[in-house]
């Protein structure tokens, strides 16, 4: 199906795309057909910089199992990475450590 | 030796508001007249499969427009338009419905044309295709609904100041003979939900066919998914080209 439900998330940093590195502001998540993966659904995420007009994205579709790896793998980065480095709220901090 | 050939290139026309969309069409090369469909997208956008079925339609003889609904998000490869638009809750009915329409004339209005023109929609497209035929019914003489969901819909919620009635509440206006392919295995819409499409469709007395495959589930005609199934697609071709040698006949 072609659905309208769309998530969106507000996150900070970065995005490598076409034109180079850029600021991203938004990520919007969805489930529906992709437009390039060889799959009938994908969960697609764009990541853009909606302060800046929002024209340029990066794309991401992917399985939905691959997309729950991806989760976990976020997750746990994450939860590890944070015992090494410190919190993200400790971020201003990270320097001083590495 | 029969000679084959066929034009095919972007277009632009005055959608809904004046508002220049561009479309991609294609016909025959020769000297006409020829029937007209207008082929709506799915949400993922104005892709190349899309294209694909506005030349297959040339192919078979049929002038065919493919407007790219999300033309007013501006310039941009197409799936980077369709990320706007969805990320935007996609375009209002309204809208859809009119630029459908500014395309039947521009097919209609083309001095090949055989007068008559009709609309067929995939997925998202399938409802689009419902809500122009039935909102439009002077612009379409025939209504092709390929697996288009949310036609009924079942949630409340999912009603919305862009999509503000669902479709299956417009069918009375309906004039165009349908014709609606669907897989059995598809969830939206689910075979529940074309039981009760085909209850109204009855009750109103319109004029419908409605095949329905087995071993398919939702867009069993786009050859790069998995969910491909070529027998089915293959009769669905054959019943969608003999359903418009008999509804567009001049």
């Amino acid at each position: 199906m072609c659905s309208y439900i769309v998530e969106t998330a507000k996150v900070t940093g970065s995005a490598k795309g076409a034109e180079g590195w850029m600021r991203v502001d938004t990520a919007t998540v969805y489930y529906d057909h992709p437009f390039h993966a060889p799959l009938d659904h994908a969960l697609g995420i764009d990541l853009t910089c909606e302060a800046d007009g929002g024209r340029e994205r990066v794309a991401l579709e992917l399985s939905a199992e691959s997309a729950r790896a991806l989760v976990d793998a976020i997750l746990a980065a994450l939860a590890s990475g944070e015992v090494e480095h410190g919190h993200a709220h400790e971020q201003g901090h990270q320097h001083e450590r590495a | 030796m029969r000679y084959e050939g066929q034009i095919a290139e972007t277009v632009a026309y005055r959608g809904d508001g004046g508002d220049l969309i561009e479309a991609y069409a294609a016909r025959p090369l020769g000297a006409g007249p020829f029937p007209g469909m207008v082929i709506i997208h799915h949400m993922p956008g104005w892709d190349d499969w899309t294209k694909e079925v506005v030349r297959k339609f040339a192919h078979n003889g049929i002038a065919a427009i493919g407007p790219h609904l999300f033309s007013r998000y501006g310039a941009g490869s197409p799936d980077d338009i369709a990320a706007r638009a969805r990320a935007d809750g996609g375009v209002p009915d309204d809208q859809v419905v009119a630029d459908a329409a500014a395309a039947a004339a521009w097919l209609r209005n083309h001095p090949l044309a055989n007068g008559k023109v009709g609309v067929i929609g995939f997925c998202s497209g399938g409802r689009h295709a419902w809500l122009a035929a039935c909102r439009a019914p002077d612009a379409f003489d025939a209504l092709v609904d390929c697996w288009g969901g949310n036609v009924i819909v079942d949630d409340p919620a999912h009603l919305n100041p862009k999509r503000p009635v669902a479709p299956i509440d417009y069918t009375e206006s309906l004039r165009a003979p349908l014709l609606g392919l669907f897989g059995n295995e598809d969830r939206n819409p689910s075979p529940d939900q074309v039981n009760r499409t085909e209850a109204v469709l009855k009750q109103l007395g319109k004029s419908y066919e409605f095949h329905r495959y087995d071993n398919a589930g939702h867009g069993f005609f786009a050859v790069t998914r998995p969910n491909y199934r070529v027998e089915a697609a293959n009769d669905g071709w054959q019943k969608v080209f003999a359903f418009l040698a008999r509804t567009l006949s001049a």
